[in-house]
């Protein structure tokens, strides 16, 4: 990686131990880690290697139970508001089910964010760029699966965040729905410049990154730089 | 013991929805209690009262006449059906009580010299009856005793027939027909006013002159004999003889009281336990519809491994069964205790000697079939729900709940509101039903706020109408006879006197066709100043210089209208048969009353200037010296006080009532709070997730907080003016059913009622919202998002 290029966030020994009963999970050994401006980091491992906890402790889902996260060399802060703030003003997030909110259409969907946004895209915009620009109207019920997704993607990336962290954002989808959902998010990385963590089971979704973080056992095993990113559609499923 | 693994998990659903069990179970509870305690009052009042009449032979039928000789009785006795008579003499006296300057009012009665009374016996609390051979002998009723600490030696005095007499107590004693015992012109027992004096016969008709002669008849039937067909024989006898007409037992005052309050307790069973179970089936349908929804894939499961339907339906079924169960458990224990609580204060009014309580097993299989069956209503829909799911189906998640585009006004309107309040509206109108039913629901906590607080504004209505505008005096003087214009000039005379004003009223018949009523005519001086009739309304009514004035009531019961003539058969004196046209009908809070001018009165009965009654105010500095002369005046049979009335009443009334006003607070406030709780509950479980992906897209937890119960305020918006409609519905209802021929319970709820029923509304609100804010902010984001519902 080019060492002059700017981190937008970083973690550094990061730990996570759950306990359940008498049992204690260690979920993150002590993991460092940057995400440097504009790049696309796809993370994969096996189940319960770290990488959704480190994605969830990145994003002010969940907090370390030892280390520091840094977005743009301060800390997020230990108080549920500051915190919130982060998540608010800088990260988009998309998970494997969509989350939509059934009441509210495509548009009010995303709008929901763009609300309380500072610099935000416009809903038709944010849609549009994942390909649904006349699907606005419609409900949730109304949508596919893939359709339900990129509606959850615009809606993460219609406040511009800088940071945009995806966990399993094809889990649910076939193929040629997973592609389009993957080429949204490539295109969002690619046109705004936002920074995207993706969590995958499926590697072949490695050829789209600039980085993969390989995962085992609670820490970060490998490191891998493509030279050059494959588009989505080019990807051997 | 082995335990079904299915019934396991059913335990364990029931601790995991415990909070909303707990609400559910309350409010059955409630119910329950209500139930309970209505039930075992009444059955308390009912069953004692009737044993206790049976044991001391209370008479079906009672006559008074002015004046019979003892041999008609022989005639009497002859009447068919006529199992037993007993002729006594009854009159009204004013006593001295030591220690009280106030005039109080003694209503003597005799039983024979020789004998117990063999009808309405006198049961004996302490002491014994008066010697034959003492004349200064008399039992007291024990209420009157309990007031003036009297027992056998006291003494008091005495005014029989205007001349002052030393009595002695001898007994204490109860009779079945005071078991109410009730003054005239009171409207509540106030035995510090009013006393019962059972003296031998012979002493009373030296007194009374009434030698060889009785004034008043008790009549025993036999079983199953009517009292009409006697009566008629009765009036017929006693008519030549100044017979006021005879009347049943349904017309005797102290079981007329007697019998309204059992009525009323019956009407509070009907009503209250029913919405108490209409709310609890809801919650439990909207728990168990929830819970259902949410086991579909355990649901699923079961039917794959090869549960029927049935055994899948039982198996919800009996979560409900067990909630219900506890709620009666705790209704039982609760109603017991306040039936036990309620028996022993009607004790206080209703001097029944043995008033026992006692469990009654009907009640406590009506509560549990009632309560479990009305929660078995609530199952009905998510068992039949459970039942139809195909277990491939149930299995499957479920999608997205379908919201529907509206109308391009509808969108316009949602076009300014933000996003969170977009999805509280659709929310709200995508089950409208739903939400009403919700609505609904708060709204009855509400209404039963409403209807518990109204009684205060009922009362003081009341008190207002009645006591303040339309009875101006101080104090009321009744005549045993009619006396001419000169007693009033005596008595105005009398020291602290300022004004006086005279009154009459006289027994009637009033006939409408084969319709009829007795009840006494009343004429008042034109422009009388001291009584002043009002309707409902408050606006004063004026009695015509011709013709008659009738209560709404009372006219509806003779079916008639003004214009329409009414022939009325007086009862009193020289009976004249005369016929009066209605010329007004007014709306009145007590009953049935007929007024004429007193003018036109005197002169149908060709006796001008007479009157019966004297309504005075007074000097209260100068009250003890009237009272005093007011012992030297012609037979006065009794006094009124208005103020030791109002007193008595506010006393009496407002003691219970706090205390039954605050159980309904406490009923009404579970029912507001379960309510709220539940739907609160369901709400999170079926948003929870809307919710965390509104944190995760950094939401702040109030703004969160703001889509959860923004819903549920929108809902107790819509509910607390339902609720206010349903509270005045109810009170309309249960004053209709409260409503009797001596009074009318107004329906006035003054708008301070309604908002303290909100306020309280919203204090047992928030418990629930605190609650459940609480479970919002342990919201597990990552957990709820990462898990398909």
């Amino acid at each position: 990686m080019d060492e002059t290029a700017t981190i937008t966030l970083c973690g550094t020994g990061l730990t996570k131990v759950y306990h359940s009963g008498p049992v204690a999970i260690h979920a993150l050994r002590g993991v460092d880690v940057a995400l440097y401006e504009g790049e696309l980091v796809v993370l994969v491992g096996p189940s319960g290697s770290g990488k959704s906890t480190l994605l969830n402790i990145l994003g002010g889902l969940d907090r370390p139970t030892a280390g520091e996260v840094r977005f743009r060399g301060r800390p997020l802060g230990d108080s549920e508001a500051e915190i919130t703030r982060f998540r608010r003003d800088h990260v988009g997030f998309v998970f494997q089910f969509y989350n939509l909110i059934a009441s509210l259409t495509a548009e009010e969907n995303v709008a929901l964010v763009t609300e309380i946004a500072a610099r935000p895209l416009s809903p038709a915009d944010a849609l549009a760029l994942v390909g649904l620009g006349d699907r606005l109207r419609a409900f949730p019920a109304e949508l596919s699966g893939g359709e339900q997704q990129r509606v959850a993607i615009a809606r993460a990336i219609a406040k511009q965040p800088e940071i945009l962290l995806c966990d399993e954002p094809t889990g649910a989808l076939d193929s040629e729905t997973g592609v389009m959902v993957l080429r949204a998010i490539d295109q969002v990385n690619r046109e705004l410049g936002t920074t995207t963590a993706l969590i995958t089971h499926n590697r072949s979704i490695e050829g789209m990154a600039d980085r993969v973080l390989r995962f085992a056992d609670g820490r970060i095993a490998e490191v891998a730089e493509n030279a050059s990113r494959c588009p989505p559609e080019r990807l051997a499923w | 013991m082995v335990i079904a693994p299915l019934d396991r998990k059913l335990l364990r659903d029931l601790w995991r929805v415990r909070g909303q069990a707990l609400a559910i179970s309350l409010i059955v509870a409630s119910g329950v209690a209500v139930l309970v305690m209505s039930m075992t009052a009444m059955q308390a009042l009912d069953d004692s009262s009737r044993a206790y009449y049976d044991r001391a032979r209370f008479a079906d039928v009672f006559a008074s006449v002015k004046r019979a000789p003892r041999r008609l009785l022989a005639d009497i006795a002859a009447i068919d059906g006529v199992q037993m008579v007993e002729a006594r003499i009854a009159q009204f006296a004013l006593l001295d009580m030591p220690g009280l300057r106030e005039p109080v009012t003694g209503r003597l009665v005799s039983i024979p010299d020789a004998a117990e009374p063999a009808l309405n016996r006198v049961q004996l609390r302490s002491g014994r009856l008066p010697d034959p051979l003492r004349r200064d002998e008399v039992v007291v009723s024990e209420p009157f005793a309990e007031a003036h600490r009297l027992r056998p030696g006291s003494r008091f005095g005495a005014l029989l027939n205007g001349r002052q007499r030393s009595l002695t107590v001898v007994g204490v004693g109860l009779s079945p027909e005071f078991v109410y015992a009730i003054g005239p012109g009171a409207l509540m027992p106030d035995p510090e006013h009013f006393g019962v004096i059972w003296v031998r016969e012979a002493v009373l008709a030296a007194a009374f002159g009434l030698d060889g002669a009785f004034n008043d008849v008790l009549l025993l039937l036999y079983p199953g004999v009517p009292a009409v067909d006697v009566l008629t024989d009765l009036d017929a006898i006693l008519a030549p003889y100044g017979g006021i007409g005879g009347y049943d037992r349904s017309e005797q005052i102290s079981h007329w009281f007697l019998a309204n309050e059992i009525a009323q307790l019956q009407t509070l069973a009907r009503i209250l336990p029913a919405v108490f179970l209409l709310v609890a089936a809801y919650l439990t349908n909207m728990v168990l519809a929830r819970l259902v929804y949410l086991e579909r894939a355990e649901i699923g499961l079961l039917k794959a491994f090869g549960y029927g339907n049935g055994a899948v339906v039982w198996h919800y079924a009996k979560m409900v069964v067990v909630l219900s169960l506890i709620g009666l458990l705790l209704g039982w224990v609760i109603g017991q205790w306040l039936g036990h609580w309620m028996t022993a204060m009607y004790a206080e009014y209703f001097r029944i000697p043995e008033l026992t309580f006692r469990l009654q097993p009907w009640v406590f299989a009506l509560s549990a079939a009632v309560s479990v069956g009305a929660s078995l209503i609530g199952v009905v829909s998510a068992a039949r729900y459970a039942g139809a799911l195909p277990p491939a189906e149930a299995m499957r998640p479920p999608q997205p709940p379908m919201f529907r585009h509206r109308l391009a006004a509808g969108r316009r309107w949602l076009a300014g509101l933000d996003q969170p309040t977009r999805i509280i509206v659709r929310q709200l109108l995508r089950r409208p039903g739903r939400s009403l039913l919700t609505s609904l629901g708060l709204g009855a906590g509400v209404g039963l706020l409403v209807v518990s607080l109204q009684w205060f504004d009922a009362l003081d209505h009341m008190i207002e109408q009645y006591f303040e505008r339309q009875q101006r005096q101080d104090m009321t003087l009744v005549f045993a006879d009619p006396k001419p214009a000169s007693v009033l000039r005596d008595v105005a005379r009398l020291p602290g006197v300022l004004a006086v004003e005279p009154a009459r009223s006289a027994a009637a018949r009033f006939t409408v066709g084969h319709r009829s009523h007795r009840e006494a005519l009343v004429g008042l001086p034109a422009a009388a100043r001291l009584t002043h009739l009002n309707d409902a309304a408050g606006r004063p009514v004026m009695v015509p210089p011709h013709g008659m004035l009738l209560t709404d009531m009372l006219a509806g019961k003779l079916g008639v209208v003004a214009g329409d003539r009414v022939q009325v058969q007086l009862l009193e004196g020289r009976r004249q048969r005369i016929e009066l046209p209605v010329s007004g009908i007014f709306e009145s809070p007590i009953g049935m009353a007929a007024y004429v001018d007193l003018d036109a009165f005197n002169r149908a009965l060709l006796e001008p200037g007479l009157a019966n009654m004297l309504q005075l105010v007074v000097d209260r500095a100068e009250e003890a010296v009237l009272y005093a002369a007011l012992q030297g005046l012609a037979p006065i049979a009794g006094v009124t006080l208005k103020r030791a009335a109002t007193d008595k009443f506010e006393e009496t009334i407002g003691e219970t009532m706090l205390v039954m006003v605050f159980f309904y607070l406490a009923f009404a406030g579970t029912m507001a709070f379960g309510m709220v709780y539940n739907n609160l509950r369901i709400a999170l479980s079926e948003r929870g997730r809307e919710l965390a992906t509104l944190r995760v897209l950094g939401f702040r937890p109030g703004e969160v907080s703001y889509m959860l119960f923004g819903e549920a305020g929108m809902l107790m918006v819509l509910a607390l003016p339902l609720g206010c409609a349903f509270g005045w519905l109810l009170a309309t209802i249960m004053a209709a059913s409260f409503e009797t021929e001596l009074f009318r319970i107004p329906v006035v709820i003054e708008p301070s009622t309604y908002a303290l029923a909100v306020v309280l509304t919203l204090m047992a609100t928030l418990p629930s919202v605190l609650l459940v804010q609480r479970r919002l902010q342990r919201l597990d984001l990552i957990a709820v998002l990462k898990t398909r519902e």
